[in-house]
């Protein structure tokens, strides 16, 4: 049961972000628990590809008589970890637009839209 | 009022994760590897490369890199355009 | 202005700056033989335009990294890459038509464990090279932008 210690982490991890869209009020705090929550869930995707006892699936200057892990799973987690810098560059600079035009990050202030 | 249903809430879905995180298969022993294994045998004969993760990533899956290559293009079209200063 | 980063900063990055963008072609270039390939070595190169940009401030940088040739390059990267996954549009979209073949980046692989050879792998170190001079011009866009506007989103005095 200590065996599967990657799953708890990755439990830990998302329960963690969701924590902090839940209670906190900044929105420099919020971007954080959204790259929170897409850390757990790359972390997921590349543990579920390992074999015991296995090497990296490339074949150039590889150990001798040793099977390899899966490679698919490593291919997915390189497009989701582009497209997650993607996610918090556009979330970073709606911030700043938002601090121009209402003077403050606070969301409890700037839930209406003003002119 | 509203806070502790949140917190109660945020409670059942940790421990439904954690129910989860224990109940799931043996780390290291995968119960179905047919594709992968098909690849990591023929990735060096189809297409002459050594790394097994590049040829899937550009070869046996190149509609995904398109898709991404969109996504990251779209992020800085988006970006560009809101710090666009408006012509006096 | 009086708040420039101190001498040891400015020395430091003069000399290596170059070393960056070389190791990050380095990693683009060898995609098809050892781990790396075009996304990772964009980004390691496009740390080397925030390392300027860091030190420099966006003043002086401002004709070293221009945002309209950048802007090209990322357009010029994506059209590369579209352009080839057409031409093989006999068989399929996406096939690898120059894979074994005996032209360019035509040798064929020696089955198992084998040091590599730089001539193979088809249509692949070409699309490393479109996707990793997007990547690099994208991140580049993306940190010169939001540090040029960070200046005109400060505080406002009488509100």
């Amino acid at each position: 049961m200590i065996g599967n210690f990657p799953y708890i982490a990755v439990a830990i991890l998302i329960g963690l972000g969701v924590y902090t869209l839940i209670f906190k009020k900044n929105l420099i705090k919020i971007a954080i628990g959204i790259t929170l929550i897409e850390s757990g869930a790359n972390l997921f995707l590349i543990t579920l590809g390992y074999r015991k006892g296995a090497v990296a699936p490339i074949y150039t200057q590889a150990p001798e008589g040793m099977t390899m892990v899966l490679p698919t799973p490593q291919a997915l987690t390189l497009t989701s970890i582009v497209i997650g810098v993607a996610t918090t560059a556009l979330i970073l600079s709606i911030a700043m637009i938002i601090y121009k035009k209402y003077g403050t990050i606070n969301t409890d202030e700037v839930r209406r839209l003003k002119e | 009022m509203k806070k502790s249903i949140f917190a109660i809430a945020l409670v059942f879905f940790v421990a439904f994760m954690l129910v989860a995180a224990f109940g799931m298969r043996i780390f290291g022993e995968p119960t179905v590897s047919e594709m992968d294994d098909y690849y990591i045998q023929n990735a060096q004969a189809e297409t002459g490369a050594n790394n097994v993760v590049t040829t899937i990533v550009f070869d046996y899956r190149g509609f995904d890199t398109l898709g991404e290559a969109t996504v990251l293009f779209t992020a800085v079209l988006g970006i560009t355009a809101l710090f666009r200063e408006a012509a006096k | 202005m009086k708040n420039e980063m101190s001498r040891i900063v400015r020395t430091v990055t003069t000399l290596i700056y170059g070393f960056i963008i070389v190791y990050g072609f380095y990693v683009i270039a060898h995609g098809h033989l050892t781990p790396g390939g075009g996304f990772q070595g964009g980004a390691i190169a496009a740390s080397a335009f925030a390392l300027l940009v860091v030190t420099y401030g966006d003043q002086g940088v401002k004709d070293f990294l221009k945002k309209d040739i950048l802007s090209l390059v990322e357009s010029t990267g994506l059209v590369l890459f579209i352009a080839f996954a057409f031409f093989g549009l006999g068989v399929t979209f996406f096939y690898n038509f120059m894979a074994n073949s005996g032209g360019l980046f035509g040798n064929s692989a020696i089955i198992g464990i084998n040091p590599g050879d730089l001539n193979t792998g088809g249509i692949i170190p070409i699309m490393n090279i479109a996707v990793g001079l997007e990547v690099l011009a994208a991140l580049g866009v993306i940190i010169l932008t939001m540090s040029v506007g960070s200046k005109n989103t400060k505080k406002k005095e009488n509100s």
